[in-house]
């Protein structure tokens, strides 16, 4: 590593100090930039949050080289987890092409020497911003999501010390009550987003905001899913084989997006979640928003969503993916309302 | 059948200096200690309610009164005491959260002098109830607001102001709401505060009427705080007058109202009538 003090004398301007340094990359920094005492603490809070299910655990959340809210608690979560073996995936909102998500995967590529990938079926470890991959995960992978807010009864109480003896005691009347006056205004409960599911019959969590189309996957999924928010400091997980079921009521049940008639006008999928997008002559069009699965759908129209798992053993998502026969029933009582 | 059996039951606000309970009460005539200046505000309370029955607890402003009736409710923390309800095994009053909860959900209604202690004013008046309902576990929409909306036909509040924010109602629906609220898991014992107060005359009556109506149709055991006599008189079979934080009369209400015992209650009546 070039000592510091060295240029300084000869440097005659800014560039010059850049172009001194330039060479010395990460160099100095220990292994997946975090140093082994915040990894063993971060590692410390996952596994406690592996063994309370959707419980949000405190951890001590380091100064990030970004912002707090732009992923911080993701970043310390999979840089603790990553080794030289591992191959590293950074999603934002369905892209690995953001801004953010390239930034992510450079900081890990130089600082944990991983391998990076934007295939999903590849990565060991998938850092995620607010989506769910569509091809289905494997038990050898970990998900890590990205989170904002933390406690779903925040939507209802602003108190978290109230809304910790909530959860203590595993009183949910008030999200409840929520979710009531939302199908007393709408005909069904609509909420876009972080859509409150209870984990393993004990605490309610914020699955992060993920569409409700995501939501299903975190029930009995194969693989690991960590949540964690730098800025709030909390980790919380969802286990492997760990029931999620969002809540809702026996009449009124939880309903994913609907796309009637509508394909991705980029590979044709019907049965990936879209977003609309303005093209620049101002057409409004729907298109994948998991983009590396529309690339290989547009390879491959037929693609499964399990075609890395021979296509069968699985049930992921919505019941649209047309090798998923019994997925959750679509309710006809709300669908006159698009 | 008793369905409540309350003995000692004590309230003290402040640091107790273990001697408040003697220096306080009618006979010194205060019911601030005068060592410690801790407030005692119910001391040494001791009665049973029986099936269907509805206590009338009567006495001036700061006499007890209403901390009684929140001890009672299990919303505030009792001093010393004991209290057994019929369904539930030990003395209530140290029941844990949990415990205490279910109690509150299934077993021990509510109503309120203050709104905001009791509703949510920024949910809907029908939400209000469902949460009661929910608390209990109803996960069918459909069987909630059949629920819900039959107990607004009981109490007398308009169907179609239920999903209305309840900030938006009037005192009396609040009110109402209120009571909707408290009795809408059939709980075994109902604690009405102060339940006309603010509300005027005409209303004070249809208030009073509905709930006496509902009362009856259901049994129910209830404990009513009034400051004022007439409430008293029209809903309870039998009366406590409080005075300084203690019981210093039990009667049947008739008797209490037409041949007072106790110096204090004559004054009380004779203040009135």
């Amino acid at each position: 590593m070039t000592d510091g003090r060295s240029v300084v004398p000869d440097a005659e301007s800014v560039d010059d100090l850049l172009d001194g340094v330039a060479d010395d990359g990460l160099a100095g920094y220990n292994y997946a930039y975090l140093d082994e005492h915040t990894k063993r603490e971060v590692r410390r809070a996952t596994l406690k949050a592996i063994a309370l299910p959707g419980h949000q655990v405190p951890f001590a959340s380091r100064e990030m080289p970004l912002a707090r809210g732009w992923g911080t608690g993701g970043i310390q979560t999979s840089l603790s987890l990553l080794g030289p073996e591992d191959a590293f995936k950074v999603i934002d909102q369905g892209s690995d092409e953001s801004v953010n998500a390239a930034n992510i995967r450079r900081l890990a590529s130089r600082t944990a020497d991983v391998e990076t990938t934007t295939d999903a079926t590849d990565a060991s470890v998938i850092q995620t911003r607010h989506r769910i991959p569509e091809e289905v995960l494997d038990d050898d992978q970990i998900l890590v999501l990205q989170v904002p807010i933390t406690d779903p009864l925040r939507r209802v109480d602003g108190s978290d010390d109230a809304n910790r003896r909530r959860h203590a005691h595993k009183n949910y009347s008030k999200m409840w009550v929520a979710l009531y006056e939302n199908v007393v205004e709408y005909g069904e409960i609509k909420l876009s987003s972080r859509y409150p599911v209870l984990v393993d019959d004990r605490y309610l969590m914020d699955p992060s905001p993920i569409p409700r189309w995501d939501v299903p996957k975190l029930d009995d999924a194969d693989n690991l899913c960590l949540f964690a928010a730098g800025r709030e400091a909390r980790i919380y997980a969802v286990p492997p084989h760990t029931e999620v079921e969002p809540l809702a009521f026996k009449d009124r049940q939880f309903q994913v997006e609907r796309f009637p008639d509508q394909a991705c006008a980029n590979c044709g999928s019907e049965d990936t979640f879209l977003t609309e997008v303005e093209t620049d002559d101002g057409d409004r069009r729907y298109a994948c928003n998991d983009t590396s699965f529309c690339e290989k759908r547009r390879a491959n129209p037929d693609l499964s969503k399990a075609h890395h798992r021979d296509g069968n053993d699985h049930a992921w998502g919505p019941a649209t993916d047309p090798s998923v026969p019994d997925g959750p029933t679509e309710n006809s009582e709300g669908g006159e309302r698009e | 059948m008793t369905v409540l059996d309350v003995a000692n039951l004590t309230k003290i606000y402040g640091d107790a200096c273990g001697e408040c309970v003697d220096n306080t009460g009618p006979s010194v005539g205060d019911n601030q200690c005068p060592v410690c200046g801790s407030v005692v505000a119910c001391a040494d309370v001791d009665f049973q309610l029986h099936d269907g029955e509805v206590l009338g607890i009567v006495g001036e402003s700061g006499s007890g009164k209403s901390s009684l009736a929140e001890m009672l409710a299990l919303d505030l923390d009792a001093t010393a005491g004991d209290a057994r309800y019929h369904a539930y095994d030990g003395n209530m009053l140290s029941a844990d959260y949990q415990a205490r909860h279910e109690l509150q959900n299934q077993h021990v209604g509510m109503v309120h002098q203050h709104v905001q202690d009791g509703l949510e004013l920024s949910f809907s008046g029908g939400g209000n109830v469902a949460e009661k309902l929910l608390a209990a576990g109803w996960r069918h929409y459909g069987d909630i607001r059949d629920r819900v909306e039959s107990l607004f036909r009981e109490t007398e509040v308009p169907v179609s102001r239920m999903d209305d924010a309840t900030e938006t109602y009037s005192g009396g629906m609040q009110r109402r709401i209120q009571i909707a609220k408290a009795i809408a898991n059939d709980p075994g014992l109902v604690v009405l505060d102060e339940p006309t107060t603010g509300l005027d005359v005409s209303v004070q009556a249809r208030v009073l009427d509905m709930f006496r109506g509902l009362q009856r149709e259901q049994d129910v055991a209830t404990i009513v705080v009034s400051h004022d006599l007439d409430v008293i008189r029209l809903l309870a079979d039998r009366t406590l007058v409080m005075r300084h934080g203690r019981v210093i009369e039990t009667g049947l209400t008739d008797r209490i109202m037409e041949d007072p015992h106790h110096e204090y209650t004559q004054t009380l009546i004779n203040s009135v009538i």
